[in-house]
């Protein structure tokens, strides 16, 4: 495999371009593996990448039933932060902003990490409160977030609407500096590429049917391609977790719902950092093409269909065209739902499982884009050594039994 | 948008509606002789189908009563509507 630099640019463009190679192999799949991740989206590929890499496990299998990075790491609005406000959640999601700032010199792969910050906004005095409290609880654990008031957000984002006489008036918000935004398919290729170059087999078009066990433990699994043999199974695939927990007879307290977001047609540059509202509901952003990039909230029903209904676009519209009135004729290009696994605590699993050599990566719900590499290492760590990372042990699928739960519902920057 | 068949006003379009998950769950008759185990899969387990699945909507900009709807996960197509009796956790076809 080579490697990307400026150089490899340059002597790439002599040659017109034809001489790039392919980024990661398509083996045939083996028929046994020391570890076996089901689901090639974001988390599964960094998963595999961090077990080649921390654990030294390469004999690594990432089966995917469609292509790399064609759910929910294709569909998010590409925001990346770390200001939950539970101890254990700000921590995960730190560790992965920590990777985040060092992902593309770890890959050799542009991700396109952009650390243009994040304001969450505030409309009421509860808002503002909470607020508050959220900043104070992220500086104790070390990362980094102030409270800007609407003074500044008028300096900032001089477009938005700080009319004390809108409908839901902007008192202020929260600001985390090195949250932003990163290129969301660079983000699986990267990691395909990387885990790939370290001996991992990524296997596309390879759908898991069954998962093989004896006694209380996992053996393999069916897939469409044959039957793999493998003593970990590490399941990490978003809206279909209860589908192939129900194989190994589990059953998961999650639910999958569409998530869906949009596109504008591309414009000059607006909006140079992440917006969101938490009581309007939207978030926006622009990405480097000129498109506005808009989301807000799943819709009720569930569902596995990749698309949502159209009232929840227009609740979208609305959210946006409140904070941005200067927005309102802007056309949107594309629209498009993600299913997202929802857990009722909004936070995630990342968990052994009853079953033996099973584990389950899932629940991460509307918010786990921004958790990818983090997710990844913590979950390559608990499949590898058999044992939670001390970051990942308190989301335990145990916890809705003790009911040590983690009620980042409405804690968190956004509502979920 | 979904049309939603309100089994006492009729079919009416999907923002009149409220939804309220998975039908069938009924709150267990003594919880006191549960385990923590048993709770907690009554509380927060659900069977999250992918296909058919069977839930509960509340017309709640009409005649604000709960009732069941067949719905398939994937195409999204509502196979039919039933009233509940004994309330939500008690279904009746």
């Amino acid at each position: 495999m080579k490697k990307y630099s400026a150089f490899s640019l340059v002597r790439n463009a002599i040659s017109h371009n034809r001489r790039w190679r392919e980024a990661w192999r398509s083996p045939e799949p083996r028929p046994e593996y020391d570890a076996i991740i089901v689901g090639g989206g974001g988390h599964g590929l960094a998963t595999a990448y961090y077990l080649a890499k921390e654990h030294g496990v390469r004999n690594v299998a990432v089966l995917e039933k469609g292509w790399i990075g064609g759910g929910n790491t294709g569909r998010n609005t590409t925001i990346v932060r770390s200001n939950y406000l539970w101890t254990e959640a700000s921590l995960l999601y730190e560790h992965s902003m920590k990777l985040w700032e060092g992902l593309s010199q770890d890959l050799n792969y542009n991700v396109m990490f952009s650390q243009r910050g994040v304001y969450n906004l505030g409309h009421t005095l509860q808002d503002m409160r909470d607020i508050e409290r959220r900043v104070n609880a992220n500086r104790l654990n070390g990362i980094d977030a102030e409270v800007v008031s609407a003074e500044q957000i008028r300096k900032d984002i001089p477009f938005i609407n700080t009319s004390p006489d809108a409908r839901y008036p902007i008192l202020g918000a929260s600001l985390q500096r090195r949250a932003g935004v990163a290129r969301h398919d660079a983000v699986a290729w990267g990691f395909a590429r990387a885990a790939d170059k370290l001996g991992v087999d990524i296997i596309e078009q390879c759908e898991v049917t069954a998962i093989n066990r004896d006694g209380g433990t996992v053996t393999g699994v069916e897939t469409t391609r044959g039957t793999i043999r493998s003593p970990k199974v590490g399941v990490v695939v978003a809206g279909n977790a209860s589908v192939l927990a129900a194989m190994a007879g589990l059953r998961l307290p999650i639910e999958s719902h569409p998530l869906q977001a949009l596109v504008s047609e591309p414009l000059k540059p607006v909006i140079d950092t992440v917006i969101m509202s938490n009581a309007v509901h939207g978030y926006i952003s622009q990405s480097d093409k000129g498109e506005l990039v808009i989301g807000a909230g799943i819709d009720a029903y569930n569902g596995y269909g990749q698309r949502g209904s159209f009232p929840t676009i227009e609740h979208t519209m609305q959210a946006i065209i409140e904070l941005f009135p200067v927005l309102s004729r802007v056309r949107m290009l594309r629209q498009w739902g993600g299913i997202v696994d929802v857990c009722p605590d909004a936070c995630p699993i990342i968990s052994k499982t009853p079953v033996g050599g099973l584990y389950f990566n899932c629940g991460w719900g509307t918010g786990g884009f921004k958790a990818t590499p983090g997710s990844g290492w913590v979950f390559a760590h608990t499949i590898a050594q058999d044992r939670p990372h001390e970051l990942n042990a308190p989301f335990d699928l145990e916890r809705f039994t003790t009911g040590a739960l983690i009620d980042e519902h409405g804690a968190a920057a956004v509502a979920h | 948008m979904l049309l939603i068949e309100c089994p006492w006003c009729g079919e009416r379009a999907e923002t009149e509606f409220s939804y309220g998950g998975e039908a069938g769950i009924a709150r267990p008759a003594d919880p006191d002789a549960l385990g923590d185990a048993e709770w907690a899969d009554y509380l927060f387990n659900r069977s999250n189908p992918r296909g058919a699945h069977r839930e509960l909507w509340n017309h709640a900009q009409g005649c604000r009563r709960w009732f069941g709807v067949e719905r398939d996960t994937v195409t999204y197509r509502i196979s039919g509507s039933f009233r509940l009796s004994g309330g939500v956790g008690k279904r009746e076809d």
